[in-house]
């Protein structure tokens, strides 16, 4: 067994791998067998690149300020993403779980890299590495505190590992200092890696115009 | 370093716990054309009931253990696409290969 | 759905051939229904083109850390959970 603390950057030969090569006529082959139609494959990418956090920042704002649509959120985050006119994605169910001064919530696929990526965007390379994968399950305070967040002693951390058809996305708590702002300005505070419970967001000040 | 249970045998792909030694490495890339391709690919043919995600999961588990550990996260899905689909006699063994003229 | 809210199980010490989606360092151990979710197609026979029917009940599962792990640096209040399969869940003892 060996032991490997990160992915490896695909095998190079010139400027793109091997594989590249490789799907590409990959995807030929199966259009010219009629397996598979370009459009689908084109309109796939399409929705692909489309997808960011900004989608699941939207959710976590509208939470923040309503409280009544946060239980909505809590209890069905599909529902509750449709309702914003968000796509939830294929999954058949996402799960919302909330940050609170006594619970940190933390999400991992140590299996794959399941991942909400409808409402967060793609995985970053870190949440797909095998080291992640590893040690979010057994030191999960450590790489917490890798990752900048120190978590006082009386809060109960629970990693998710999404071991199934479920994916989970975590509410973090509103940061303080941030009574006056509007949902908009509160999506802009929350960040992907929150979401994941990698990070807490702050609230910042905006630059003064000159 | 953190003990865990080694009575039960794991697969490659089950890595929760596995012991790691290094800090996590935190730096980003932009998905290369291909991988969005590769990734594309898949989401194409599990929507054409062609292959679902978790053939696609049981044929990344299905690599090599040394090879599981060295390829990229999109070198294990193209690993499992060209496993799956040759199984399910969508591709002929040898035929990409022939293709890419080698 | 065989298990309820609150109820302990333990995960089922077995190795298992072919695809599964029980982590490794799950098995054999004792935690708590945190949620029973509804059913889903099987991934253990879809993995091989089946259509993974029956649907099997899946649960949220929470477990203490330091009944997890050896050695578990953090704090006794810590927990991990996983969805796990009522297949893959014993009445624990």
């Amino acid at each position: 067994m060996s032991e490997h603390d990160h992915d490896h950057p695909p095998i190079t030969d010139g400027d793109e791998p091997a594989a590249a090569a490789r799907v590409r006529a990959l995807e030929e082959l199966l259009v010219a067998k009629g397996t598979v139609r370009r459009e689908d494959v084109r309109q796939m990418i399409d929705w692909l690149v489309s997808r960011s956090p900004a989608d699941g920042a939207r959710l976590v704002a509208r939470a923040w300020i309503d409280p009544e649509f946060k239980e909505r959120l809590l209890g069905d985050a599909r529902a509750a993403a449709l309702e914003l006119g968000l796509d939830p994605g294929p999954s058949p169910v996402v799960m919302a779980v909330e940050n609170t001064p006594a619970v940190h919530h933390m999400v991992v696929c140590t299996l794959c890299s399941c991942y909400p990526r409808a409402l967060l965007g793609p995985p970053p390379d870190w949440y797909k590495s095998l080291s992640y994968r590893s040690r979010a399950v057994s030191d999960p305070r450590g790489v917490l505190s890798e990752f900048g967040v120190e978590l006082n002693d009386n809060v109960e951390l629970r990693v998710l590992d999404s071991t199934a058809d479920i994916r989970y996305l975590v509410i973090p708590i509103r940061p303080a200092g941030t009574q006056e702002m509007n949902e908009e300005q509160l999506a802009a505070l929350v960040t992907r890696d929150a979401m994941i419970g990698l990070a807490q967001p702050v609230a910042t000040t905006p630059a003064p115009v000159h | 370093m953190l003990g865990y249970d080694r009575q039960m045998e794991r697969a490659v792909h089950d890595r929760g716990g596995w012991p790691v030694d290094a800090a996590i490495d935190r730096s980003e890339h932009e998905l290369a054309d291909w991988e969005l391709l590769t990734d594309a690919l898949v989401g194409a043919l599990n929507r054409e009931g062609v292959m679902n995600v978790d053939e696609l999961r049981r044929g990344i588990e299905s690599m090599p253990p040394d090879e599981y550990e060295r390829a990229s996260y999109y070198e294990r899905w193209l690993y499992s696409l060209e496993t799956v689909l040759t199984e399910k006699g969508m591709l002929e063994p040898g035929e990409l290969d022939r293709r890419l003229g080698g | 759905m065989r298990y309820r809210v609150g109820e302990r199980v333990r995960v089922a010490a077995r190795a298992h051939e072919g695809h599964h989606r029980t982590p490794g360092y799950l098995k054999g151990k004792t935690g708590t229904i945190e949620r029973a979710h509804a059913s889903f197609p099987n991934p253990e026979t879809r993995a091989y083109g089946g259509d993974g029917l029956p649907e099997q009940p899946l649960y949220l599962v929470g477990f203490v850390q330091r009944d997890v792990w050896y050695g578990y640096q953090g704090r006794a209040s810590d927990r991990i959970y996983a969805d796990v399969f009522e297949h893959w869940l014993e009445e624990a003892q």
